[in-house]
Order: structure tokens, then C-alpha cells, then sequence
């Protein structure tokens, strides 16, 4: 299964170069308007080809990477920011009623899903990638928190924290000293999970038009471009959706693969 | 189980009285008068005020508020800004089209998952099992909408099978309903039915390993018969679980494969809903999305606590 993990992060990290790079250098400037190219299959000057502006598809891509992974990463961030502490807190507490109010409320969050809340703060803020992030963000939050507290509770019957409790540290620190480090495996397998799960919502966002605003290039809204020319420009639409299936394959080889080698019982388990 | 369910009513009870609160208070913080929208940058002052008590803004929010959830109870969502008709007669028009659409991809991807989880398994380790993992890797990485656009692609603008986009009607007979809907059903529920072909899997590989299966194949069973007697019914556990909270997937995703057909359900009328800041629409499409995935919920708690009684004391 280390086959799953090689892959994972080859994939992923060509789109992370990909979008690094294209802070520096861009074969074309992905703005820029060429009408007589337009709508080129790839070729050698243009390796991915040209949409209906002449534009580069490359270049696009790779500045689109840019929007994709920096949603993802910033959703993921609050999901695991605000999750996580909630998710330690609950476990601490477990049977009171903040633990069943954090509980409950997850399941409140959990019942709209993604693209509702996105729905919601589009139609109070308008649309843009920051209200795109916020929205698949606060999605996040129950995931990390639940995962975080079911790890936690069985970590607070084990002998290691019962020690800690003896030694007279009280909850908040067996939780940061003792807990968190023992569910940040969990946690990096999750998170990873969650990024290539934000980076779909983001490019179904910005495809509906929720998402990123013009100019800032997104795949999905490429392909939202792509729509209405793709029986006589097929590539248009294969390019950026080409690029978010390898990326999100990537994430989730990587994400398994990480689970895998991060957890020698399933190693054992599995052979 | 009665007093299970007792416990689970009222909490659903209080999970929709806070959405409810919740819906209500993000849409009514929105800014821009919904009154002051359709009348337009120079509209008189009186004609604005009048507007809007016609419309039943000038009451204060809490009122309205109870106003509203009172409607909800009775079936009366109000008024459309825009289209002065009904709001439930609209929902209710485009509801003909997104819940058969959600239930068609439901059934399809159900269909699909089923046998493949099933097959993969049995075959475990071997290329078959290798095979459906791989192809379910990548239904999971696959976006919805874009799938559906080489759907069209393939199969309404190279093989004219289906039309490209739009609804007759199902007026137009039950038939020519579904054709229109067949593509964007393929579409909804290729990721979904990735997700449940690997839930079946690794569910029934953790049932084949319990001691009940050891017992059923030490009494003679052959292993098909084992799987299919005792394994399949002991799985079906968790996937009726995942299945449950696919119907939100699905409900949510049909807003977005709308988009991409052009079909008159939910999503769109949303999207119109937005951008007229019809808000009473918008505030009524989003209660029902998130009340029909909390009832399911509850239902799919309920069933389960039914067919295992462990589960009750839990909670």
C-alpha cells in the first residue's frame, strides 16, 4: 500500500509546484486577452491550448491551483482551528451539557449541508472566494470535532492520562499535553481528506458562480466557461477538469496512504 | 424504544426550532431591502413604505419570525416578492423535479454500489477487489458537474440519445420524464455510489471476520452461501446508514447538476431567488433542505435503533 501513498504525493505536490511556480513564471500571462489564438487544441506553443479568449490554459491552471489550494487549506484551517479545541473540550467534559451542546450543535451544522451554508452566506455577502472559504470552513468544523472527541474519549479511559490526573494536572492541560498529540495522526489523515474534499466544493462553487470572482481564475469556473463551447472545444472542459480529478486523487491516495503508514496496527491488520 | 424515540422527537424537535431560528436570522441580517430592490433606485418614499407593508416588512423581526415558522406549520410559506405567487406552490412545482431526481440517482447509485461492493469483498485482494477499489478512488475525485457535462458531450451532442439539457414535463408521461432526468441522475450519483460501494466493502469484510460467519461456514455453508445468508444482512446495517446521509449529498448536489442541465427544480430556483433577493424563497428552499435531511436523519436513527437494540441505551 506504500504504492498508494508515492503516487498521492507526487500528484499533489505537481499541483503545489504548479501553483508556487506560478507566482514567478507562467508560460503566458493568464490574463491576457488573444483573440486570433482563440479556442487552440494543445499544441506546442500552448501545451494544454487556449479558450475563447485566446487565453493560455496552462497558465490558467496553474494560477487556478493557486485559488483551489488556498481555499482548501484556509477551510481546512478553520474546520481543525475551531474543531478541534471543541472536539478536546467535549471529550473533557464528557456527559455534561457542554459536551451534549457541542454535540448537538454539530449535528445542527452537519444537517445544512456545504453548499446550503454556502447558499446562505452568498445571499447575505455576495460572492468570492473569501465567503467560498467560510463556507466550506464552517462545514468542516463538526467533522473535526467529532473525529477529534471520539479519538479523545477512548484516550482519556487509558492509564498514561489516569498518571497525568495523579500528577495534578487538570483537564485543559492533560487535553494540549496528553491528548492532542495522540489524535494529530488522526487529524493529518483527516485534514487531508477534507482538502481534497475542499477542493471540490470550491471548484462546484465557482462553477454555480459562488465561488472565486472574476479576474481571479478558479477551475471551476473555467469549466463554467467551458460549458456552452464543449462540442466544439472539448478541451476547454477536459483541461481543468483533468486537473481537479488528479488533485483530489492525489489528496486521497495521499490521505490513505498516510492512515496506513501512520498506524502500524493496519499495517499488521492488513498483511 | 418508545421512550428512545420519545428522547429523539424532542431533540428533533429543538434541531429544527434552532435551523429554523438560525435560517432566519443570517437571511434577515442580509442587506438590501428586498422592497427597495424591486421598486427600483428612485422610488418615492410612500410608495417604498407602502411596499413594504404590503409585503409585511415593516412588522418587527420577531414577529415576523413567528409569522414565518407559523406559516411553515401550516403549510404557508408566504408570499414570492417577484412573483407574487405562493412560495409553497413554487417549491412544490420545483419539487417535481429535484426529489425524483435525488430518488432516480439514489436508486442508480444504490444499483451500482451494491454489486460492486459486494463483488469487490468477496474477491478481496485479488485483481476484481483492486479493480472496483481503484474505479472508486476515482468516482470519489471525479466533480459531479463536470461528469455531467461529458455526459452531455457523449451522450446528447455526439450520440443525440438524450437531449442536452432541460424538462418536459411529466405531463409529456412518466417516460419522458426520466429520460430528461436519466443523465443528470448518472451524473448525481456516480460519487455517491463510489462512496457506497466502499462502505459495503469494507462493511461486509468486517462482518465476514465475526464469529457468527465462522460458525455458518463450520456448519456447512459454502461461502456464497454463508455471505448470502448471514454476511449481506448484517452489513446492510451501516450502508442503510450512509445511505440515509446521501440523501442530503444529494439533495444539496442536484442544485449544482441543475445548473448544468438547465432543469427547472430547487437549485434554480434558488439561484433566481438570490439574485432577485427574493429572500422569503430563499429562506423557505433552505428550511426544507435542511428539515427533509434532519427528518431523514431522525428516521434513519430511529430505524437503526429498531434493528439494533444495543444502540438505544446508548443515547
Amino acid at each position: 500500500m506504500r504504492r498508494n501513498l508515492v503516487i498521492g504525493v507526487l500528484l499533489s505536490a505537481l499541483f503545489l509546484m504548479a501553483a508556487l511556480l506560478s507566482f514567478v513564471w507562467t508560460p503566458y500571462d493568464h490574463a491576457a486577452l488573444n483573440i486570433p489564438n482563440k479556442l487552440q487544441t494543445p499544441n506546442l506553443s500552448h501545451l494544454l491550448g487556449t479558450d475563447h479568449f485566446g487565453r493560455d490554459l496552462l497558465s490558467m491552471i496553474m494560477v487556478g491551483a493557486r485559488t483551489s489550494i488556498a481555499v482548501a487549506f484556509v477551510a481546512v484551517g478553520i474546520g481543525m482551528g475551531i474543531g478541534v479545541p471543541l472536539g478536546l473540550w467535549a471529550a473533557a467534559r464528557t456527559g455534561t451539557l457542554v459536551d451534549e451542546l457541542i454535540m448537538r450543535g454539530n449535528d445542527l451544522v452537519f444537517a445544512f449541508p456545504s453548499l446550503v451554508i454556502a447558499i446562505l452566506i452568498t445571499a447575505i455577502f455576495g460572492a468570492g472566494a473569501v465567503n467560498a472559504i467560510i463556507a466550506i470552513g464552517i462545514f468542516n468544523i463538526p467533522v473535526f470535532a467529532r473525529i477529534t472527541r471520539g479519538a479523545a474519549l477512548s484516550l482519556w479511559q487509558r492509564e498514561f492520562i489516569l498518571a497525568a490526573r495523579v500528577a495534578g494536572k487538570n483537564a485543559t492541560r492533560i487535553s494540549v499535553e496528553h491528548i492532542l498529540p495522540n489524535v494529530t495522526n488522526l487529524l493529518i489523515v483527516q485534514g487531508t481528506i477534507q482538502f481534497s474534499l475542499g477542493i471540490l466544493a470550491e471548484a462546484g462553487l465557482s462553477y454555480v458562480g459562488l465561488g472565486a470572482q472574476p479576474p481571479t481564475p478558479s477551475w471551476g469556473r473555467m469549466l463554467a466557461d467551458a460549458q456552452t463551447m464543449v462540442s466544439f472545444a472539448p478541451h476547454m472542459a477536459l483541461v481543468p477538469g483533468l486537473a481537479i480529478i488528479l488533485t483530489v486523487l492525489g489528496l486521497n491516495l495521499m490521505g490513505d496512504g498516510l492512515r496506513d503508514y501512520l498506524d502500524p496496527r493496519l499495517r499488521v491488520a492488513r498483511a | 424504544m418508545i421512550r428512545y424515540a420519545l428522547k429523539r422527537l424532542l431533540s428533533l424537535v429543538i434541531s429544527l426550532a434552532v435551523a429554523s431560528l438560525v435560517i432566519f436570522m443570517v437571511i434577515e441580517v442580509a442587506p438590501g431591502d428586498p422592497a427597495a430592490f424591486m421598486l427600483g433606485m428612485n422610488a418615492q418614499p410612500e410608495t417604498l413604505a407602502a411596499l413594504r407593508a404590503e409585503l409585511g416588512l415593516d412588522v418587527p423581526k420577531i414577529e415576523r419570525y413567528f409569522v414565518w415558522v407559523g406559516g411553515l406549520l401550516s403549510g404557508d410559506f408566504g408570499t414570492s416578492y417577484t412573483y407574487r405567487t405562493p412560495v409553497s406552490q413554487m417549491i412544490g412545482d420545483r419539487l417535481w423535479v429535484s426529489l425524483p431526481l435525488a430518488l432516480y440517482a439514489l436508486a442508480l447509485s444504490t444499483i451500482v454500489a451494491f454489486p460492486a461492493g459486494i463483488y469487490a469483498a468477496s474477491r478481496r485482494g485479488q485483481a476484481g477487489d483492486v479493480g472496483v477499489m481503484g474505479a472508486t478512488q476515482l468516482g470519489v475525485a471525479v466533480p459531479n458537474f463536470w461528469f455531467a457535462m461529458m455526459l452531455v458531450l457523449i451522450f446528447a451532442i455526439n450520440l443525440r440519445w438524450f437531449s442536452a439539457g432541460g424538462f418536459v414535463g411529466w405531463d409529456a408521461g412518466v417516460l419522458a420524464g426520466l429520460h430528461a432526468l436519466t443523465l443528470p441522475a448518472i451524473a448525481l450519483a456516480l460519487p455517491q455510489a463510489a462512496i457506497l460501494a466502499r462502505v459495503m466493502r469494507s462493511a461486509l469484510l468486517d462482518v465476514l471476520s465475526e464469529d457468527f460467519m465462522r460458525t455458518a461456514r463450520a456448519k456447512g455453508l459454502s461461502e456464497r452461501q454463508a455471505l448470502w445468508r448471514h454476511g449481506l444482512r448484517n452489513a446492510l446495517i451501516p450502508v442503510l446508514t450512509i445511505i440515509g446521509l446521501q440523501f442530503s449529498f444529494l439533495l444539496a448536489g442536484s442544485i449544482i447538476i441543475e445548473q448544468v442541465f438547465y432543469l427547472p427544480g430547487l437549485g434554480r430556483l434558488v439561484f433566481q431567488s438570490i439574485s432577485a433577493r427574493d429572500l422569503i424563497v430563499v429562506e423557505s428552499v433552505v428550511m426544507l433542505l435542511v428539515f427533509s435531511v434532519i427528518i431523514v436523519n431522525f428516521i434513519v436513527d430511529l430505524a437503526y435503533a429498531a434493528v439494533d437494540p444495543r444502540l438505544r441505551a446508548r443515547t
